[in-house]
């Protein structure tokens, strides 16, 4: 088998005493689509940050496509290869939509004016707001910011995409419009970690669910056998739940 | 810029008021004698010094708390805790004693590692007005800096972009419409603070104003048209600030 892109092993963090991620083993394959869900403050969020370390952890070890994450030097050459999505879209609100877009390449890949915005534009057609480049980000809408933030992270032509809740701080009427880039990006075939309460994506998007509570992986398996057979109870429990909305 | 106008007439109106009352001796700064245009000439002199003083004092302060201000809001506390203490230390010592030190004891101080300089008034004055003043300007940067979003770090972190470059493209260009009012305000505190220097022998405005009285005994007049020099110097800082604030607004939503 193929050495996994991200290989995480007992991976345990703190915030202060606050035992946030208690013991967590994850291996992602190369084009393998993850969702995670889980109850509010289990550790979704804190378990993707660290993968690509927005957060420092305290024990364990991970490792993305064979670089060991120890230090800000190598979360910085990690990053080269793992693009992020927030739930606040976290755009640069004094840049145009354009200036978004290239800033990474220019500065980070060395890419020339040129270079750099026509790959902005090629993303910016693939996200489907081409006509939105030269606004600033709050002329656009939720869901269009959240696109253009998802453009952004693909000019840097990463290997790997983390969301962290894409659509949670959408309006309802624009949630589809996000979700569909990222099943697109699905299909053809990116490797990719989505924290997200979207079981309609999930089913659509993923080959393999992990369910979270307390810092722990509760339960990983294949989406189908997720959904139709939860062999935990605390599965069973969260997925009634949100299933019923 | 009309109040200030209004301010400065109301104020030299009564100063001019005050002239013919035979208590008031103006002759010593008439335009229309020798001696008058001699001595408004010598105070008038004291501009240059001022605004040099201050000019140069505020580019060190802005250097320096920058430097401080970086490290000062770094997540390891090894790492913040120097900068806190040099805020913090700095902040609590009076400008003048500050002064005395650098002028008289620093020199001992270099003397001692085997470095010998002379500080003359000039520098003695730049130096303490930029250190005193830095640890101001460094709280003026960290809190201008941690104004803006910790999402906007990490979005330019996800996207490759160094710890330089994220400062440089993505928080201070948002970050500087923050930092400047307050760091104008500072600016007007050094020029308003420089009058210290002339406690060392500096030929400034005030130190100026003060060798004038001690030869014509006219206090009253010398020391209001000092105020009035200081006046004038303030109100155009102001009104430049302002000037500059408008274009970046113009910029902003441009
Ligand atoms: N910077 C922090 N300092 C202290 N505690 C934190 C910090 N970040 C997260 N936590 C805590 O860690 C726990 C896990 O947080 P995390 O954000 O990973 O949860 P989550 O599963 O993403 O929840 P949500 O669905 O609400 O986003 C929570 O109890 C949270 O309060
Ligand atoms: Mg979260």
């Amino acid at each position: 088998m193929a050495e996994p892109v991200i290989k995480v092993r007992d991976l345990n963090k703190y915030f202060g005493d606050y035992h946030a991620l208690r013991g967590i083993d994850l291996d992602v394959a190369e084009g393998e689509r993850i969702v995670v869900c889980g109850p509010s403050g289990s550790g979704k969020s804190t378990l993707i940050r660290c993968i690509n370390g927005l957060e420092t952890h305290d024990e364990g070890t991970i490792t993305v496509r064979g670089t060991d994450l120890r230090d800000e030097a190598s979360a910085h050459a990690i990053r080269g290869g793992v693009g992020m999505v927030f739930q606040q879209f976290n755009l640069f609100p004094h840049l145009s939509i354009l200036q978004n877009l290239t800033l990474g390449p220019m500065k980070a890949r060395g890419l020339t004016r040129k270079a750099a915005e026509a790959r902005a534009m090629s993303y910016l057609e693939r996200v489907r707001i081409p006509d939105q480049a030269h606004k600033r980000p709050k002329e656009l809408s939720g869901g269009q910011q959240q696109r253009v933030a998802i453009a952004r992270s693909l000019c840097m032509e990463p290997k790997v995409m983390l969301f962290d809740e894409p659509t949670s701080a959408l309006d309802p009427e624009m949630i589809s419009e996000v979700l569909d880039v990222i099943v697109d990006l699905a299909n053809d075939g990116m490797t990719m970690i989505c924290v997200t309460h979207e079981m309609g994506f999930a089913r659509k998007a993923a080959d393999r669910m992990i369910f979270m509570d307390h810092g722990e992986i509760i339960e990983t398996g294949p989406t189908e056998t997720f959904f139709d057979a939860p062999r935990t109870d605390r599965c069973k429990q969260f997925l009634s739940q949100i299933l019923q909305h | 810029m009309k109040r200030s106008t209004i301010l400065a007439l109301c104020a030299f109106g009564v100063l001019a008021g005050c002239s013919s009352s035979g208590n008031w001796g103006w002759y010593v700064i008439d335009p229309s004698t020798t001696n008058g245009q001699n001595n408004i000439r010598f105070l008038l002199g004291g501009f240059w010094a001022t605004i040099s003083l201050s000019l140069i004092a505020a580019a060190l302060s802005m250097t320096i708390g920058m430097i401080i201000a970086l490290p000062g809001m770094s997540t390891n506390r090894w790492v913040r805790l120097p900068s806190r203490i040099y805020v913090e230390f700095v902040r609590a010592i009076p400008l003048l004693p500050m002064l005395f030190w650098v002028f008289y004891g620093l020199p001992v101080v270099l003397r001692s590692f085997g470095i010998t300089i002379s500080i003359d008034a000039f520098w003695g004055a730049i130096i303490t007005l930029a250190i005193s003043d830095s640890a101001f300007t460094a709280e003026i940067y960290r809190s201008g800096i941690q104004s803006i979003a910790k999402g906007q770090t990490e979005a330019a972190k996800t996207i490759g972009l160094t710890y330089t470059q994220t400062m440089r493209y993505v928080i201070l260009p948002q970050a500087i419409r923050r930092i400047l009012p307050p760091l104008a305000n500072q600016f007007i505190y050094i020029v308003k603070m420089s009058a210290f220097a002339s406690v060392i022998g500096m030929q400034e405005l005030t130190r100026r104003a003060n060798e004038l009285v001690v030869t014509e005994y006219r206090p009253l007049e010398i020391y209001s048209l000092l105020i009035l020099e200081y006046l004038v110097l303030v109100l155009a800082i102001s009104f430049f600030v302002r000037w500059l604030e408008r274009r970046m607004g113009a910029n902003e939503s441009r």
